[in-house]
């Protein structure tokens, strides 16, 4: 393949990357703006989402479309449950104590990976995609399936966006966000917003991964990538803020995808996480972020 | 005093937080070995203008001269040894060491090294209880201590230091009228061998102290002279109290 | 730290070092090594308890320190053929600069920042650990030969591939590690230290260079942890990458929470009881990442002085 072609493969990849790690991304991104908590487990949600997928379209014995939306409705929900008890049980108790949650959060990483090898063993498993589709470039032929990926995760993120911007639930978090303290004053029950924000951070990963499983395989130890790659993202695109987010998601996902394509992507995954953490020591806010606070 | 070089001086120095002047050009100036009390009504910009002198807060603009020499770009712990110390307005020992250990970091960086500098060490912490008649509790936590005895605590680790400017920021706030007697007592005898600037509210401990009254307002010095000439300024009252200063 | 009487003090560590010494004695030959590489990995922990328990600086990266000594020391031996007191020198080196150039940049941040920017730091050590693989040999790692692990001095043979002589050397260097720590707990240095974990701006105002002081302990630290590498590699004969991952930075951190930060038999007392809560439960269950996972959890929600934290808490304050 010429350059030219090549190039716009490695792009549509990185968008199809981009996508998904910008809704995983915005999770964490959530949980770290509202509650001020580094969900270190974050990774793990997202590894849980993958195979609670696969176990969910196993089990359903009927077109492959048909398990795929099983799952894209029973696996977050589950997630989410997952993650409110562990919000309940262990990081309310904490407090929200910076540092200890990310102690507790990393105990809760080693626990559901551990869970997921046992139960689901140490193999890859690939869940089939809900269609099939060949979209035909002039120079190769490209996978319906991930240009709908894309589009999903542009609407739930939209999605997300009208949700904590246009309405009353979204309104009740940033007031909880900005100042505990007095949105509690004010007769917003803190703690049940703490709890659904956490649930819901976490069914985002769960989201994402259940979208990306046709392509990637559930694996139990998939979770470490989706972790590293959002806390740059959420690095970069400034700590808490939504728009940062996913212009950082973007720009780190295509990035990824181009710069693996024609490096060696280990080269590329050392310089990435030696830039960002420089970025976290000289510019706190992010380099999209306007306020630090 | 013009015949005695000052100790600190200050020259246009000011302080903005976003477009707020917190304080305002100031110029000011203090004899070595008196005792200053910077007074106003909340907001006035008084710990802002401490934190300035002891370099917690970067000035936006003027100079600070300690001693003839210019500290104003150096760092807060630089002024430190240079000799100047401030105690804090909220208490802020360390909770979690004894009594002795508090006093101890104060004295320890100037104790010198070896047998010698563990003894010399010993001693400083010793006088510094003394003092402060905190000798019988050296061995509590500062968090155990009671209030009145962590304020005291704080001024025996700012004279331990050894200062020859000692900033104390409302010191008898939250002291019963009995400690208060004690604290005048301790701030004349540490006022021997050091120049004393003491933000108070309580006027009649700086009708007691004070040799001159620096009254700070919006950022300005509002006025400036003895104790009486200060009591007797209808602009300070209107300003300060909107009544009589006897308070 | 208040001038109080050293004595139970020395008492209690020379004890301890006793015991660990008789151990070796009685033990059957599998406690005898697994205690032996405890010791070497308490060093660790020690590094580790340096920074997180005196300073309050919570790293997510010591990986880093304790794997730069281990290659530092690794590779020389293994390519160029250095001998071991080279090799073990050059590994302390190697931590040491790494922790002074990475000092100098994490301790521009505070807090939860501090935690991610170390963890990266390690990630891309790690990263880089596998990126040279042909050298490094990646994550199968590389094992040095016995001829290479033995010191000759003055005609004597310390061959360090025999078993009591691994236990008398880990020995060794645990007694001096703990032996620093407990000069440096009770130096002013270590007083200027806790000032700063219980509040740093105080200390700033008593006319300590704070950013220095951290910086001193971070490479005192990195040292340290380094030397747990570098005798690590030099006494057990294998480096490898899995060495360098973010599981050897939870470690210490749990050895060190569960032993009880800022003790100074703390970090010994956890990595003892980690080993061998694992090695028991290994006995049942293959699911030790499980085990972890679980007394880290208990541990923050209602131990989070440790086992010596808490003892001192309660019963004896001199506990240093």
């Amino acid at each position: 393949m010429a350059f030219g072609p090549h190039l716009l493969l490695a792009t549509l990849d990185g968008l199809v990357t981009a996508a998904i790690l910008a809704l995983t991304a915005l999770g964490l991104s959530l949980v770290f703006g509202v509650m001020r908590v580094v969900n270190v487990a974050h990774g793990e949600f997202f590894m849980l989402g993958a195979i609670v997928a696969w176990f969910v379209s196993s089990l359903v014995d009927a077109h492959p479309a048909i398990g795929f939306l099983a799952a894209l409705v029973v696996s977050p929900l589950v997630v989410g449950a997952v993650a409110l008890v562990s919000e309940r049980l262990v990081l309310r108790r904490l407090n929200y104590q910076p540092e200890a949650t990310i102690v507790a959060t990393i105990g809760m990483l080693y626990i559901i990976q551990q869970l997921a090898l046992t139960t689901f063993g140490p193999a890859a498993r690939a869940v089939p995609a809900p269609f099939s589709l060949r979209i035909d470039f002039p120079w190769f032929g490209y996978s319906g399936y991930k240009l709908a990926v894309i589009a999903a995760a542009v609407l739930l993120i939209l999605a997300t966006w009208f949700v904590l911007t246009r309405t009353r639930v979204g309104l009740v978090m940033r007031a909880t966000q900005y100042d505990s303290e007095t949105a509690q004053a004010f007769g917003i029950p803190v703690d049940r917003v703490y709890a659904g924000v956490f649930a819901t951070g976490a069914m985002l990963a769960a989201v994402a991964a259940v979208l990306i499983v046709p392509v990637q395989q559930a694996y139990y130890l998939m979770g470490l990538d989706p972790l590293l790659l959002s806390f740059i993202v959420v690095i970069i695109g400034g700590l808490g803020s939504l728009r940062g987010t996913v212009v950082a998601a973007v720009l780190v996902g295509v990035g990824d995808g181009v710069v693996s394509a024609f490096f060696s992507p280990t080269l590329a995954k050392i310089i990435a996480t030696l830039l960002v953490a420089l970025v976290l020591v000289f510019r706190p806010q992010g380099l999209f972020g306007t306020t630090a606070r | 005093m013009a015949a005695v070089s000052p100790i600190l001086v200050t020259k246009g120095l000011s302080r903005s937080f976003g477009g707020l002047k917190a304080v305002d050009d100031v110029d000011f100036e203090m004899a070595p070995g008196e005792i200053r009390a910077l007074i106003g009504p909340n907001g006035a910009g008084k710990t802002t203008f401490v934190s300035l002198v002891c370099g917690r807060v970067e000035p936006t603009g003027g100079t600070i001269i300690f001693d003839g020499e210019d500290v104003t770009r150096l760092a807060a712990h630089q002024r430190v040894r240079r000799g100047i110390a401030y105690t804090f307005q909220i208490t802020s020992v360390f909770g979690n060491l004894t009594a002795w250990d508090n006093v101890a970091l104060a004295v320890q960086r100037h104790a010198g090294k070896g047998p010698r500098g563990a003894r010399g060490l010993r001693e400083g912490v010793q006088e510094a209880l003394l003092r402060t008649g905190l000798a019988g509790r050296q061995g509590v936590l500062a968090a155990n201590l009671a209030y009145g005895h962590q304020r005291l605590l704080e001024v025996a680790m700012g004279l331990a230091l050894k200062p020859r400017l000692l900033i104390l920021d409302e010191p008898t706030q939250g002291l019963s009228d009995g400690e208060i007697d004690g604290f005048v007592g301790l701030v004349r005898d540490i006022a021997r061998d050091a120049t004393v600037l003491l933000i108070e509210h309580n006027m009649d401990v700086v009708m007691r102290l004070a040799d001159r009254i620096t009254v700070l307002n919006a950022g300005r010095i509002l006025a400036e002279g003895a104790p009486d000439a200060i009591r007797a300024d209808a602009e300070v009252q209107q300003a300060y109290l909107g009544a009589p200063a006897d308070g | 730290m208040t001038d109080r009487a050293f004595a139970p003090t020395l008492a209690l560590h020379l004890g301890v070092i006793a015991v660990l010494a008789v151990l070796q004695f009685v033990l059957p030959d599998y406690h005898h090594g697994l205690l032996a590489r405890i010791m070497v990995l308490a060093i660790f922990a020690m590094g580790y308890n340096l920074l997180f328990g005196y300073v309050g600086l919570l790293s997510l990266g010591h990986a880093m320190f304790f794997s730069a000594g281990l290659y530092g020391a690794g590779l020389p031996v293994f390519h160029l053929g250095w001998g071991v007191p080279a090799a073990f020198a050059a590994g302390i080196a190697a931590g040491g600069l790494l922790a002074l150039l990475v000092g100098v940049l994490v301790l521009r941040t505070t807090g939860v920042a501090f935690m991610i920017v170390t963890m990266m730091f390690a990630q891309a050590f790690y990263l880089a650990i596998l990126y040279f693989a042909p050298w490094t040999k990646g994550s199968e790692g590389f094992v040095l030969p016995q001829a290479a692990r033995a010191i000759d001095i003055a005609g004597a043979r310390w061959d360090l591939t025999s078993p009591s002589m691994r236990y008398w050397t880990a020995l060794l260097l645990f007694s001096a590690v703990l032996a620093l720590t407990l000069y440096v707990a009770r130096s002013p240095y270590g007083r200027v230290l806790v000032a700063i974990r219980e509040n740093e701006e105080r200390t700033r105002m008593l006319g300590y260079d704070t950013f220095a002081t951290k910086l001193l302990a971070v490479v005192l630290s990195g040292a340290i942890c380094a030397a747990s590498g570098a005798a690590y590699v030099l006494i057990f004969g294998y480096a490898g990458s899995t060495l360098a991952s973010i599981q050897y930075s939870i470690l210490p951190l749990l050895w060190v929470l569960l032993g009880g930060a800022a003790t100074t038999l703390g970090p010994l007392l956890g990595t003892v009881f980690m080993y061998y809560v694992i090695d028991v439960a290994s006995g049942y269950t293959t699911a030790w990442l499980l085990i972890v996972g679980i007394v880290l959890i208990l541990l923050v929600l209602f131990f989070p002085r440790g086992v010596l934290g808490t003892i001192r808490e309660r019963w004896v304050p001199w506990l240093p």
